[in-house]
Parts: C-alpha cells; sequence; structure tokens
C-alpha cells in the first residue's frame, strides 16, 4: 500500500474496504492491530510451504498416499495448518497434467501458497483457462503432448485445490531440501513444471 | 446435520439448467451438461443460504464431477480425453 508512485484516487472498492475497517475499528469489533497481524500472517505464508509438501511426497512413498487421500490431514503431519477448508492434491502422471482455477472467484490454496498472483484472479486466465488450457498453458510456455489429458480443476465450493507436479529426472537420492528448491509456486497451480536440476 | 448422498463415484449427473438469482456457486457455463461424479467431497452447509445470513443446514453434499470438454465447449480445440471438474451441491444436480 504505501509503495511510492503516482497518486491515484481510490477505485470504489478499494473506498468501501477502508470505510468498513475504519468503521469496524471505530465500533472496536476489531484492532488494528488485529488487522495488521493478521495482514502480516498472510504475508508471512508462502509458496516454500507447499513445496515442503511436495518434496516430502517425492521422497516418501506412504506420504504420497496420505496426501492423494487426505490433503489437509497429511499437511498437518507436516505441522501446516490448513484450516477450515480442505485441500484436494491432484497428482501430475506420463498420462495426466492438471491445472487450478476458480472461475467465480479467486479461490487459492492460500495456506500452502501464499497469496495468489494477479494473473490467477484476472478476467482472462480465469474464463480461458477453462475453455481452452492447451492455448493458456503454451502462454505460460509449456506444450502438453497431446497424449497427455489436461484436467481443468474449477474450484467453485469449499475443496482447495494443489498441483503434484512430477519429480523431475536426475534428482536421484536428492534430500527433501534441495528437492523442494525446484518446486516453484507455478509448477503447484499445474501452469508450470519444476525446474530441472 | 446433513442430507443424504444420493450419487456414488462413476454415476452420471446431468447439472440442472436453473438460473435462480442470488449467490450461487455453480457457474453458469457448466449448467445443463453431462458428467459422472468423481468423488464425494462431504457435506457443507448450503452457500447459497449462506449467503442470506442463514444456516445453510442441512448440510449439502458436495461432489466433484467430471466432463468431458468437448461435450461442454461444442468448439473445443484441444484433445478428445481432456477433462473439467468442477464442485457441485447435490440439489444441483439429477439423475443422467
Amino acid at each position: 500500500m504505501s509503495e511510492l508512485g503516482e497518486y491515484r484516487p481510490l477505485t470504489y472498492f478499494q473506498l468501501m474496504e477502508v470505510s468498513l475497517r475504519e468503521l469496524l475499528v471505530e465500533k472496536g469489533v476489531v484492532t488494528e492491530q488485529a488487522i495488521e497481524a493478521a495482514v502480516e500472517d498472510m504475508r508471512s505464508r508462502g509458496p516454500e510451504r507447499g513445496a515442503r509438501v511436495v518434496a516430502r511426497a517425492w521422497s516418501d512413498p506412504g506420504y504420497k498416499r496420505r496426501l492423494i487421500e487426505d490433503g489437509t490431514r497429511a499437511c498437518e503431519e507436516l505441522g501446516l495448518d490448513v484450516p477450515a477448508l480442505r485441500l484436494v492434491v491432484v497428482e501430475n502422471t506420463p498420462a495426466v497434467h492438471n491445472v487450478i482455477v476458480c472461475t467465480l472467484c479467486s479461490c487459492y490454496p492460500r495456506m500452502l501458497l501464499g497469496l495468489p498472483p494477479d494473473w490467477y484472479k484476472s478476467r482472462n486466465y480465469r474464463s480461458r483457462v477453462v475453455r481452452e488450457p492447451r492455448a493458456v498453458l503454451a502462454e505460460f510456455g509449456i506444450a502438453i503432448p497431446q497424449h497427455v489429458a489436461i484436467r481443468v480443476h474449477d474450484s467453485t465450493a469449499d475443496m482447495r485445490y494443489m498441483v503434484l507436479p512430477m519429480r523431475p529426472a536426475g534428482t536421484d537420492g536428492w534430500d527433501e531440501e534441495r528437492l523442494a528448491a525446484l518446486v516453484t509456486r507455478d509448477s503447484m497451480i499445474g501452469v508450470a513444471l519444476p525446474k530441472v536440476p | 446435520m446433513a442430507l443424504e448422498a444420493r450419487f456414488r463415484p462413476g454415476d452420471r449427473v446431468r447439472v440442472m439448467k436453473a438460473y435462480p438469482l442470488g449467490h450461487v456457486r455453480t457457474p453458469y457455463y457448466i449448467r445443463g451438461h453431462t458428467g459422472v461424479i468423481e468423488r464425494l467431497c462431504g457435506s457443507f452447509p448450503n452457500p447459497e443460504e449462506l449467503a442470506q445470513m442463514r444456516s445453510g443446514l442441512p448440510a449439502r453434499p458436495l461432489y466433484r464431477v467430471r466432463f468431458l470438454q468437448r461435450e461442454v465447449w461444442p468448439d473445443y480445440h484441444g484433445e478428445p480425453h481432456d477433462v473439467v471438474e468442477v464442485e457441485i451441491f447435490q440439489h444441483w444436480l439429477e439423475a443422467a
């Protein structure tokens, strides 16, 4: 909010957010400190959490099975709290490539990936990835071979999705920390592949 | 308090083609289309009721339904095995 830049008047929704927030503080419903703390908490969560989960799944077949069976519980095993919402982990295989969207708004696995990138919330991505996923993925720089099925997951209700990408070749014997460094945010949304060593 | 789940994985279902007002989590593009139940996600309070400040109870079974892209978009350019999966509440589904 405090970045220096050209002055622009607040938009309608920004003004509404500020007004509502100030009213809630004024009426004693919440405190400024509580809001700050919540914002900080959101900021401190980033895709490295999801990367830890992916690296564990790549290293431990038993964990991977549990993760796909019940994503929420498997995250709790690593001490990652996934509040209220159910996490569904979808696995990329040589036959299936998964990609995630929320066509209705911007539902996103924030507990594992942090704040969503702006493009994820854009009308362009939301309306097109569900209708022409191969073209959108090509724009992100990945060509999915014809024999691989594309599975688009529209997070319309109470579930949140994360893609479990395929472990890159040439990483035999790597520990989880090294593996996690290959796992990018976009590879867990499904619009990219993990880095190659 | 939850309603009983009427569908099982593998069942063919059609999404109702209805246009009620209010907060609805069934996307327009999928209404009227036929797909297959992929899994039952559990039961959740009805978001259409929650948006009206009511309890949303009894909770409604929520499914993930898999649709062939070529059935959803007649001019789909991708491959015949490409699919889209959408979460849909039971009260939006009928057996197909």
